[in-house]
């Protein structure tokens, strides 16, 4: 038996999210009297994995497995899963984790339950506490198959240091054409920038600005943070921003250490997409705005006035603090 | 080109959530059910390939009969037929086997769910759909074209987006980007008076597992009031950021 976790790189470097689903599954592992297996694609630094308590990387290095492909990594994780016998699986709630997860408990013929916020409550029955209801609550979910797959939410559960010493053997999954039916042609993503999945500050602009040209602000404060730009459903609908950047219940979840709400008043939909977050701050000229109510600081003011003196302040405070 | 688009009945985004029967069950008392979200981004798509492309659209929810005012909703936008499994929607592997059937029985080409229903979060279905199924899925889907079998999908990833082919029989997870807000559509009132004569299929369940059960629910914890800074005195948020909240 073991508990086997689903590690996501990009160009061979582990995602942070490769180190949150460890930590879990070394949690769950440990409840369950047992150790933590890993697989790993075409990754370079596999013995690493043992910092966050893997004992064994079934690493896989393939070719065709270069980018992502749901179908076909869905498949090398079943047959990992019957390799190490695991009876847990962990892997992270990526746009990647979601998408091959269903397959694979297909495959299985377990049971899935993804955005798991905490430590299992127990294990026998096996319950887990993960959001639902776009955040605006919480279920306790019991998995009863044989096999549990779990989604781990991110910047929830965390990174955990255990460190265990890790042996990496080659794996070879039997991968056939019936893997490859669904095909990436091109892949477009923003590289050298926060992405709103997994940064730990996210700044996020609303109707409040007034209109696409006054986004430069937003991408300033963004940058003297290190932090990834996001916007209101407004926003996106009419065009001012890519919808890639639209949060809340329709759009993306954020749940990032810090987010900065500007010039959002803060509808229900919209706070329910970014409730994960743990720090919440809003610059709204109207001290009536409903986010006032979910945010934990606040700033009753212009923004066109007070963004520009917190990216000033905040310069200041980095070049103190360097 | 025969379509199935699979509809979830939730509570309307605006909608305060509650909990009873001690925090075990939803509390739909006062609560407005919708199409869910994403499966209507998918739905009018569908609309677009029926007037485009000629595709026969047909809708599928899994529901008690309290459902069926949504599903005559996706009547009156324009699916030509409907069905209802007439069972709890209560685990995600369960839903889909029901899914599975209707679409053996029914042989459609593509099928259209959402990537989630905002209610319960699971987004499993259409991933276990396609798998029971042996077909092609494409998740958070935000675009798509279909040229005789062949499909050019375009899905979000994290932090950006990758254009996919495939072929059919396919299974979507779809959201906003399939089409634009601006082009959902409300019924009017002729499609709502022939959606009354539109055939609405109601059919028993198969039997299917149901690996997981939601046991109990709660609400997330009351949060304290909001600490205001001044707007002429903005180093303060850096202070209390950096000092008392420790995220920067």
């Amino acid at each position: 038996m073991s508990v086997l976790v689903y590690t996501e790189s990009l160009k061979g470097k582990f995602k942070k999210n490769a180190f949150e689903a460890a930590s879990y599954a070394y949690k769950v592992a440990q409840d369950l009297g047992t150790e933590v297996t890993a697989v790993t694609f075409n990754a370079e630094d596999d013995a690493s994995l043992g910092t966050y308590g893997v004992s064994k990387v079934l690493k896989v290095t393939n070719d065709s497995l270069a980018t992502f492909n749901a179908k076909a990594y869905a498949e090398v994780l079943a047959q990992a899963a019957k390799a190490a016998d695991a009876k847990v699986v962990v892997l992270s709630s990526s746009a990647d984790s979601k998408f091959l997860a269903p397959i694979l408990t297909a495959k299985l013929s377990g049971g899935y339950v993804p955005n798991v916020v905490a430590a299992p409550e127990s294990t026998s029955p096996f319950v887990v506490k993960r959001t639902a209801f776009s955040n605006k609550g919480f279920a306790m979910t019991e998995i009863s198959s044989d096999i549990k797959i779990i989604g781990v939410s991110s910047n929830a559960f965390g990174v955990v240091e255990n460190n265990t010493s890790a042996s990496v053997e080659d794996f070879s999954p039997s991968l056939d054409d019936n893997a490859f039916t669904v095909k990436s042609v091109e892949v477009d993503r923003v590289v050298g920038k926060a992405t709103i999945a997994d940064a730990d500050i996210v700044v996020s602009g609303g109707r409040g600005l007034k209109g696409p040209e006054n986004w430069n602000m937003i991408e300033d404060l963004a940058d003297v943070l290190g932090a990834a730009t996001a916007c209101s459903k407004p926003v996106s609908d009419m065009g001012w921003r890519p919808h890639g950047e639209h949060v809340g219940q329709t759009g993306k979840p954020v749940a990032s250490n810090l987010y900065i709400a500007i010039g959002i008043s803060g509808a229900i939909q919209h706070l329910a997409g970014i409730n994960a977050s743990k720090v919440k701050v809003v610059i709204n000229n109207d001290p009536e705005a409903p986010f006032f109510k979910a945010a934990d600081y606040g700033i009753v003011g212009d923004a066109f006035e007070v963004v520009p003196e917190l990216i000033e302040k905040l310069k200041e405070f980095k070049a103190q603090n360097a | 080109m025969k379509i199935l688009v699979c509809i979830s009945n939730v509570p309307d985004t605006t909608s305060k959530i509650n909990f009873t029967e001690g925090d075990t069950k939803f509390d739909t008392n006062g609560v407005q059910f919708v199409i869910n979200p994403n499966d209507e981004f998918g739905l009018t798509r569908a609309m677009w390939f029926k007037e485009k492309q000629g595709a026969a659209v047909h809708v599928v929810t899994v529901g008690g009969p309290q459902t069926e005012p949504t599903i005559r909703k996706a009547l009156a936008i324009g699916a030509d037929e409907a069905i209802r499994v007439n069972a709890e929607p209560t685990d995600g592997f369960f839903v889909a086997e029901q899914l599975a059937e209707v679409v053996k029985k029914g042989g459609y080409d593509l099928i259209i769910a959402g990537r989630e229903s905002i209610d319960y979060n699971g987004g499993m279905v259409p991933g276990i759909l396609a798998t029971l199924l042996d077909m092609n899925f494409v998740n958070t889907c935000i675009s798509l074209e279909i040229d005789g079998n062949t499909a050019t999908a375009v899905r979000e990833i994290d932090g950006g987006k990758e254009k996919i082919s495939t072929t059919l029989p396919l299974v979507i997870g779809g959201q906003k980007g399939l089409v634009e807000e601006s082009d959902l559509r409300i019924p009017n009132m002729r499609g709502i008076m022939m959606a009354r004569k539109k055939a609405l299929n109601v059919v028993e369940p198969v039997d299917a597992k149901k690996p997981t059960q939601d046991q109990k629910f709660e609400k997330p914890a009351a949060k304290g009031p909001v600490k205001l800074v001044d707007a002429g005195n903005v180093g303060e948020l850096v202070e209390l950021l950096h000092n008392e909240a420790k995220v920067i």
